[in-house]
């Protein structure tokens, strides 16, 4: 393998360093090779002992926590689940989701499996091997690397310097630390557990502690899409939240514009004063609004339906959102609450982008002639849409999200005989909600979830790709 | 002739435009005075409520801090509500501006990794968090809802700070650098004060929506002393529908006119903030 040109070369490092670097030409693989099995061997014979040590802490560490975190004194026939530490037991645990359900004896119930806490733990000890995996990946790099720098003639480095330069160059590393705790915790192990919920069957007959959950694979996803009555549920309930998503973007931004266009109008007295008193919809807290529109729309006592019947337009009350025979009356008045809630926001956005727009422009078209239509629909409308293209987009992922307006509103009324656990205005995500709140369906609602997810996800990257985080990334 | 008749038809325009404005500006005002008025009208249920009431009373108000946990609400609301804003301009304001000023291995993946976690909608991790919570019994912790809260907001919070940051002048760092600062100094003494428009609109944002959280709250809180504003709110009216409805009514007009109060004060800066927000910079 070594070439007498190489051979050379360890000679005159061996003359520059103060301690020697080992054996002259020994092929890099080797020490990766021993690093690879027992952790910082590899730099041990790298003669670097500092980094040696490093390695070897985090492999005899992960073998320490998992015999003392373990069972393995208990002199019985080893089994994962009675004997096995943090790793084993945890990866047993995700794997079987428990073996032992709760069980009334004699003596009083049982311990059994808890299968969401062994599913819980076995992710985290996942994560925890997946860093390991990384920290062993990197003794081995740096066991060839080092070698192979050597063999080319490197100058050695002592583990005091490699220690020092990584630590100079980790600041960011340190600094990121905290938040990035915090994320992998609280977002994105939720994320991965909701994921894998997805595939089991957690949900009101099987509860933890007192029943086993198990893995079923697609089974879920099978019901959704091919049980008729969640078939339809889903159908129905995703094709209104499109529809909603569409009309409340547009209704909003429609009226945003137009107030926004009429305040701008130099014939206006006291532009600020009806600006200040058209923002207070977007000021007022929302939930605060859509439950006091909630109060007004009540069919019993509410006051919108005693003024139809005191004006005699209608006979007898109007139950707004609860009269299974007008599943459409109930939608166009959250779109009409919603138009209410959102239309402020437009117009002090596009009245921002308005007050930019050099007067010059209006003043070229008007030498051409071009009338007050003609100058807002090829000036003030193409300028605006640039600008706000971005939020429209954002609007429209929000809106298919609303959980507020719709829960708050109608609480998902009226009831539809044909949906399960769903009625006729309320959202894939209120649905998702009562799912798992009030039903307790998890293994469905982390279904939900992921085409939610998808759906979202989707809009979002062709929204990115326009915008210039993705380019400066 | 002609003036005189282009003088008439400025005048009719301008009439139908205040017309128009004052239609929108009854139907804007109407619903608020009406839930005002109710709340100082004399206490009863839904069917007697009005914007005008006959003989106004403070009753209602009374009610509320007497005969329900709201002033525990309040409080418990205002905790979450500061201790988010702590933590989100705090962690936000660090992390963007990692992202934005420092190389360093593995940016790109974090930075890609931050994008995707923030097109989960919330509540999706909500509800994850809530059969996490559940199943190890840390359920009903104010503080965990904090945090929750805080890393749910984060990789959206840092996308805006880094954005901000990266449209930084870097000569005032370089120029530190070179007489010897240190980063954290840099940061704290020149990049910190720039960023001051974010930092207020990530603080705002923070501060006031744990006032209008529902879901959270919901899922990970239990106990009736432990509930915040918006769950307290929500439970006035769905439990004593129509006998309560004034004391429903006072508990949102304070609940909503201090953060009325603020938006307004500072709504330049939270649409300039949400804008760039949609831009990413």
């Amino acid at each position: 393998m070594t070439t007498t040109t190489t051979s050379a070369t360890p000679a005159s490092t061996r003359d520059r360093a103060p301690r020697g670097p080992g054996r002259a030409g020994l092929p890099a693989a080797v020490p990766g090779l021993a690093s690879a099995l027992v952790w910082g061997a590899g730099q041990l014979i790298n003669r670097q002992a500092g980094k040696a040590a490093f390695f070897f802490a985090g492999f005899a560490g992960t073998i320490v926590w998992e015999i003392a975190s373990g069972n393995y004194y208990a002199g019985m026939d080893f089994t994962a689940r009675a004997n096995g530490g943090f790793f084993i037991r945890g990866l047993w645990g995700l794997a079987t989701l428990g073996t032992q359900p709760r069980e009334m004896t004699l003596t009083g119930l049982t311990e059994g499996d808890n299968s969401i806490v062994l599913m819980a733990n076995g992710l985290i000890a996942l994560l925890t091997l997946a860093l390991l995996a990384v920290l062993w990946g990197w003794s081995v790099r740096d066991a060839v690397r080092y070698r192979a720098a050597l063999n080319a003639g490197g100058a050695a480095e002592t583990s005091r310097a490699y220690f020092r330069r990584l630590w100079e160059g980790s600041f960011a590393y340190i600094v990121l630390s905290p938040g990035m705790v915090l994320l992998v915790f609280m977002a994105v192990l939720p994320v991965l557990f909701g994921i894998l919920v997805a595939f089991t069957n957690y949900n009101r007959d099987n509860l933890p502690p007192k029943n086993l959950v198990d893995w079923v694979g697609f089974d879920n996803f099978a019901t959704i899409f091919a049980v008729p009555s969640w078939t339809e549920t889903f159908g129905g309930i995703l094709g209104w939240t499109v529809v909603w998503a569409v009309l409340a973007t547009v209704t909003t931004y429609a009226a945003g514009m137009l107030q926004a266009v009429l305040l701008a109008s130099p014939k206006v007295k006291f532009p600020r004063m009806w600006r200040s008193v058209f923002l207070l919809p977007w000021a007022v807290p929302a939930i605060v609004s859509a439950l006091v529109f909630r109060s007004m729309f009540n069919g019993q006592f509410g006051p919108v339906s005693q003024w139809l019947v005191d004006l005699g337009i209608t006979d007898e009350r109007v139950y707004w959102f609860t009269d299974p025979s007008h599943p459409n009356l109930a939608r166009a008045v959250a779109l009409l609450v919603n138009l209410w809630l959102g239309f402020p926001f437009f117009m002090a956005l596009v009245g921002g982008v308005l007050a930019n727009i050099p007067e010059s422009y209006y003043e070229a078209a008007r030498i051409d002639g071009a009338g007050p239509v003609q100058q807002f629909r090829h000036i003030t409308l193409p300028i605006v849409q640039r600008t706000v293209m971005p939020l429209l987009v954002l609007s429209f992922v929000h809106n298919f999200n609303n959980f507020g307006v719709i829960y708050f509103l109608t609480e998902g009324g009226p009831d539809n005989v044909d949906y399960r656990f769903a009625g006729s205005t309320d959202l894939l995500v209120t649905w998702l909600f009562k799912l798992t709140l009030d039903n307790r369906l998890y293994n469905i609602g982390a279904v939900m979830s992921l085409v939610v997810f998808v759906i979202v996800g989707a809009i979002s990257v062709l929204n990115l790709n326009r915008t210039k985080a993705i380019r400066e990334l | 002739m002609a003036s005189a008749n282009q003088r008439a038809r400025d005048r009719v325009t301008t009439a139908l435009l205040h017309l128009q404005l004052l239609a929108v500006a009854v139907v804007v005002v109407f619903p608020l005075l009406w839930v005002v008025g109710s709340s100082f009208g004399p206490g009863g249920g839904l069917a007697n409520a009005g914007p005008i009431p006959a003989d106004a009373t403070l009753d209602n108000y009374a009610e509320l801090f007497t005969q329900t946990d709201y002033g525990r609400w309040y409080l418990n609301s205002l905790y979450v509500a500061v201790l988010n804003m702590a933590g989100s301009v705090a962690l936000s304001a660090l992390c963007g501006w990692v992202f934005a000023r420092i190389r360093f291995r593995g940016r790109k993946a974090s930075m890609l990794g931050i994008l995707i976690l923030q097109m989960f909608p919330s509540f999706l991790t909500a509800i994850a968090v809530y059969m996490l919570f559940l199943n190890f019994g840390l359920l009903d912790s104010l503080t965990g809802l904090a945090l929750v809260s805080i890393a749910a907001a984060l990789p959206y919070n840092t996308w805006l700070m880094k954005g901000y940051t990266d449209n930084l002048p870097a000569s005032l760092d370089e120029a530190a650098a070179l007489d010897g600062a240190g980063r954290l100094t840099i940061f704290r003494k020149i990049v910190l004060p720039l960023m001051r428009p974010m930092l207020t609109f990530v603080a705002i944002t923070s501060f006031t929506a744990p006032w209008m959280d529902f879901i959270l709250p919901r899922l990970l809180l239990q106990s009736s002393d432990k509930q915040t504003v918006a769950i307290g709110l929500f439970q006035l009216i769905t439990d004593q529908y129509a006998n309560d409805f004034t004391t429903f009514a006072a508990g949102a007009v304070v609940l909503a006119v201090p953060i009325t109060i603020l938006y307004i004060v500072l709504q330049r800066h939270l649409v300039t903030g949400a804008m760039a927000g949609a831009e990413k910079g």
